[in-house]
């Protein structure tokens, strides 16, 4: 069952930037704003060596990790090849200009 | 719209690249057929070497697997040979009477091999070294006979006989040259190599001229006879004595063929529907016989038949490296030398060390080594970029790593370094696992390289290893990449200088607007290419163009350094190095706050407080706005410090006001964005307490005034800085190293150090537009410090204090329950 939490309008995130969400329970949750006003969420967390998404640079659908430069994509998580990994993705919606996220 | 359709004949390494890069840019344009006349997918012939060296299998050099072709919808037909080529009809025909009509053709059939036209050349036993057949054919003859003989000492015939000779066989060589490998060595180097291999059990028969292959009854070869009436025994010959442009099919369709088929710089044959790339083509004269070339055109010719039209292909020059294991010849260019040419020679045959460069122009033409070729891909890349050695003639033989890369105990030669050696030392990367990736995934260049391993990723300090890893293992296929043309990154295929060019020119000042009118490939780039352009924007229009702080790393984003725990740390400046009680009492005030768990003094003569979160930085920074304190660009590629000694203010030998000085520097460069970071040091007098001589500006005080030395650097390998001119008082000092920054930020591509912008460019270039051009030194020391006038303290800007609440939402967490 999903859990919709507002969070933010969708201009307090920096369009090709991001927002950190902290949640007690799943840890901070990386919330991304594509040039398309598109918006993703992931665990903040890489899964190379946990570095923070956030604080990544954000291209097309994805983000390079600021550590080491893994490329992660937005709609699965997963690392670019040849990286191999995957951090968890979370369900986000924009309704009537409000970001909602689903724990 | 209905696909059109592409027939490739001829599935090896040429054709297969250029559907590749096809795929990339055009993957919907066309249906596409392939004909291979050989009964396995495109595979790396090249290889072919180690595979015969028993170093690995056939399935270890498959670069396309069945499954790709289908993947990508290709059509293959493999073992058809493609017998006619119907221009009228648009179609071509195979041997089995297999037909596929066409729109467009691309021809890359490759070579045959030279058969000298000696009697006995059709006798069993007698081959030639081109695909899997003949190794294999080679690999069985090895089990069953003992003696081999192969016909020309060039790479293949050395790597052949190699091959041979470790899978038990008494090989002899013989080659109608006065020494091997003749084209690519020169006598010197051609003798140690043969040296080499003769005590690797190898014979050698030279100068030779075959005249006959003897045979048995049975129509086997048994002897090789020579025209001096000279005979060896042979249960094998290899005939390795050249190779022929294969254009058999090219030319019975009457397609202009002349030692290849004839293409112009589109690849495109005289017949505009029917294009021809690799060992098959004629390119302004010269048929390439390594694929670096047809890795090139192959890109070329890919454009063209996504018919995006840009991109020329005007030719290639080569490098050749033997892929003999533990043995280490490097040659480039033209070293016949001739006239104009002059030869920097290094010889010693007591340590097996040799070697050569030519000259011409202040130029390097080419280059031959035998033994030590650490450097080869260094003169190679200096070759390429047509970069002027005058300045650096006097040690160019001692190579780039005469000084040393730190970080792998001065180890620099790949071939003697056994598999376990660590070759990058940030990733922890060793030898043989780069050479094991490079064979399975089928690399080629250094990006690739360093996407699959890591090596040499990160710092780079290991970079000619990887290169030279890369040369041994691959052979000539491996180009360094020409680096004044090296696109910016995978997004875009123009080059640095391109695109500073062209936001100056047609005056972009977006990102956005570059990418629109450079025609990106990506919606919005990559982390490689857009800091770039921001950098590139803001140093071409400053006051105009906006700074995106989306399009920069995130210390300069964050106005801090990210620590791998993701906290951040905090280094306030100290003007020249210069401190005061109430500024550390700020300092300790602040630590304490804040918890910080780490005060560390740094190499650049301040404080840095280590260990901050992100949501305390606005706060923090508030606290030191109020003692007066600002950004110490810790994180930028910015100004950085500018260390001082104690000088003439306190010193008994100082000879100049070092701190003094140092401190106006400091304040004049606050804020300055440039490509790379920026450090500079004065010292007091010649004893020089601050290290100026390995800083990217160095001043060093002399009775007489200031010496100033440019383009040093102290990080990942030393380099010591150039003396540049003298100035007389500090005014002086401020113009001359103000303009110097300026014509850097101007000029330089982004994440090159002056140090590496300056050896692009010539130190003479430089000196040219700085100390001898006094009014372009003006205008050039005017607009730096127009660029810099109105400069905010970044910090004091996203403090919570008087600081701006938009720019500090970066710094806060949204919580949830
Ligand atoms: C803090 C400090 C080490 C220390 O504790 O002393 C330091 C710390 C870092 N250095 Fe440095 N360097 C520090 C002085 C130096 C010096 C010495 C100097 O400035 O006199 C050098 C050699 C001099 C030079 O640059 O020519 C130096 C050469 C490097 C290099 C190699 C640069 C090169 O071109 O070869 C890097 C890597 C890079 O920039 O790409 C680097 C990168 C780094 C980074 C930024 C690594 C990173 O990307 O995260 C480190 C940040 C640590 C952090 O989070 O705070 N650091 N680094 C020093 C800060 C000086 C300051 O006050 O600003
Ligand atoms: C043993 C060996 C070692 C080598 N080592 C190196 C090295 O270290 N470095 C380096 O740079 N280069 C090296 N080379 C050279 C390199 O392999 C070639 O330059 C490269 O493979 C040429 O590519 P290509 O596509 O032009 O030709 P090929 O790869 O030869 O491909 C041509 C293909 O076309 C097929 N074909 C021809 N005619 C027809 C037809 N009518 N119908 C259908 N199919 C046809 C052929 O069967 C062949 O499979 C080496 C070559 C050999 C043999
Ligand atoms: S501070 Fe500099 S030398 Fe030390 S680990 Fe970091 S980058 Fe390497
Ligand atoms: S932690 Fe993200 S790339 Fe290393």
């Amino acid at each position: 069952m999903s859990d919709w939490k507002k969070i933010c309008a969708l201009t307090d995130i920096p369009s090709l930037g991001s927002r950190v969400v902290r949640s007690e329970k799943h840890g901070d949750i990386a919330v991304f704003r594509t040039s398309d006003d598109e918006v993703f969420a992931l665990h903040d967390k890489c899964p190379h060596k946990g570095g923070p998404l956030s604080q990544g640079i954000v291209h097309g659908k994805q983000v390079t990790c600021p550590l080491h430069s893994w490329k992660i994509q937005f709609e699965t998580g997963e690392a670019v090849a040849p990286d191999v990994g995957c951090t968890k993705p979370f369900e986000v919606k924009v309704e009537e200009g409000a970001v909602f996220l689903s724990v | 719209m209905k696909k059109l359709k592409l027939v490739m004949v001829g599935n090896g390494m040429a054709g297969v690249r250029t559907l590749e890069e096809l795929r990339k840019i055009a993957p919907d344009m066309y249906d596409i057929t392939v004909f291979g006349a050989e009964p396995h997918p495109n595979y790396n012939r090249i290889l072919l070497s180690p595979v015969l060296a028993g170093e690995m299998t056939i399935q270890d050099i498959i670069l396309n697997d069945l499954a790709w072709y289908s993947d990508n919808g290709i059509n293959l037909h493999t073992g058809k040979k493609i017998v006619t080529i119907d221009r009228k009809a648009r179609k071509v025909v195979a041997e089995d009477g297999t037909e596929a009509e066409y729109d467009r053709l691309l021809l890359s059939t490759g070579s045959n091999p030279f058969i000298l036209p000696v009697p006995g050349k059709d006798l069993k036993g007698v081959i030639s070294y081109r695909d899997i057949a003949d190794t294999d054919a080679m690999i069985d003859a090895a089990a069953k006979y003992k003696h081999a003989v192969v016909i020309g000492a060039g790479l293949l015939g050395l790597e052949a006989a190699n091959g041979l000779a470790l899978r038990g066989m008494d090989v002899t060589v013989v080659h109608i040259g006065n020494w091997i490998m003749e084209r690519q060595l020169d006598k010197v180097a051609g003798t140690m190599l043969q040296k080499a291999l003769e005590a690797k059990g190898m014979k050698f028969m030279l100068p030779k001229q075959t005249a006959e292959l003897v045979g048995d009854e049975s129509g086997r070869v048994t002897h090789v006879k020579f025209k001096d009436g000279d005979i060896v025994p042979a249960d094998l010959v290899v005939m390795a004595a050249g190779i022929r442009p294969n254009t058999e099919l090219a030319e019975k369709a009457g397609l202009h063929c002349n030692r290849g088929i004839v293409v112009n710089d589109t690849l495109q044959t005289y017949d505009p529907r029917i294009y021809a790339v690799g060992e098959c083509a004629n390119h302004r004269g010269i048929a390439y016989g390594l694929v670096a070339p047809l890795f090139e055109q192959a890109k070329v010719c890919a454009n063209h038949l996504a018919m995006y039209g840009i991109g020329r292909y005007q030719g290639s020059v080569t490098s050749t490296k033997l892929k003999v294991t533990g043995i280490d010849v490097f040659s480039a260019g033209d070293f016949g030398g001739g006239e104009g040419t002059e030869d920097i020679v290094f010889s010693d045959p007591g340590i097996g060390v040799y070697k050569r460069v030519v000259i011409r122009d202040d130029k390097i033409v080419g280059a031959v080594m035998y033994g030590d070729t650490a450097d080869g891909s260094w003169y190679f890349q200096m070759l390429r970029d047509g970069q002027n050695v005058a300045d650096i003639r006097d040690h160019l033989l001692f190579g780039k790593s005469h000084l040393g890369d730190a970080g792998h105990k001065g180890q620099n030669i790949a071939a003697s370094m056994p598999d376990n050696a660590e070759v990058c030392g940030c990733n922890g990367v060793c030898k043989g696992t780069i050479v094991k990736s490079i064979k399975e995934n089928g690399l080629f260049t250094l990006d690739e390289v360093r996407k699959h391993t890591k090596a040499s990723s990160s710092c780079g300090s290991c970079t000619g290893l990887v290169e030279q890893i890369l040369a041994s293992t691959i052979g000539g296929a491996y180009t360094p990449a020409d680096s004044n043309n090296k696109p910016v990154c995978a997004c875009t295929d123009h080059s640095h200088g391109e695109v500073r060019k062209a936001i100056v020119d047609l005056k972009l000042k977006s990102i956005p607007e570059v990418m629109h009118a450079m025609e990106w490939k990506t919606p919005n780039g990559c982390a490689s290419c857009r800091p770039a352009l921001n950098y590139y924007l803001i140093s071409s229009w400053p006051h105009e163009a906006e700074d995106d702080p989306q399009s920069r790393f995130i210390n300069e984003r964050a106005h801090a350094n990210i620590q791998k725990d993701g906290t951040y740390s905090v280094v306030p400046r100290m003007w020249g190095g210069l401190t005061t009680p109430s500024e550390l009492r700020a300092i300790a005030d602040a630590a304490e706050k804040y918890k910080v768990p780490t005060v560390k003094v740094t190499g650049g003569q301040r404080i840095d407080l280590l260990g901050v979160k992100k949501e305390d930085l606005p706060k923090m920074w508030a606290d030191f706005a109020d003692a007066g304190m600002v950004s110490g660009h810790a994180y930028g590629k910015s100004i950085r410090t500018v260390k001082t000694c104690v000088g003439a203010e306190h010193c008994r030998f100082g000879t100049q006001r070092s701190m003094d000085l140092g401190v106006k520097l400091e304040k004049m460069l606050f804020g300055m964005w440039s490509p790379h970071k920026v450090k500079l040091a004065v010292s007091g007098c010649p004893r020089n307490c601050a290290e100026a001589g390995i800083k990217d500006v160095g001043v060093i005080g002399v009775d007489s005034g200031y010496e100033l030395y440019v383009a040093g650097n102290g990080g990942i390998k030393t380099e010591v800085a150039e003396f540049f001119c003298k100035a007389k008082d500090d005014d002086e000092v401020m113009e001359y190293s103000g303009a110097f920054l300026q014509l850097y930020r101007e000029e330089a591509f982004y994440l090159e150090r002056t140090v590496h912008w300056v050896q692009r460019v010539g130190l003479e270039y430089v000196k040219g537009k700085v100390v001898e051009d006094a009014e372009n030194r003006k205008a050039l020391y005017e607009r730096l410090l127009y660029a810099l006038q109105d400069y905010k303290d970044p910090w004091l800007e996203r403090a919570s204090r008087g600081g701006e609440a938009g720019l500090r939402q970066a710094f806060e967490t949204i919580t949830i329950q």
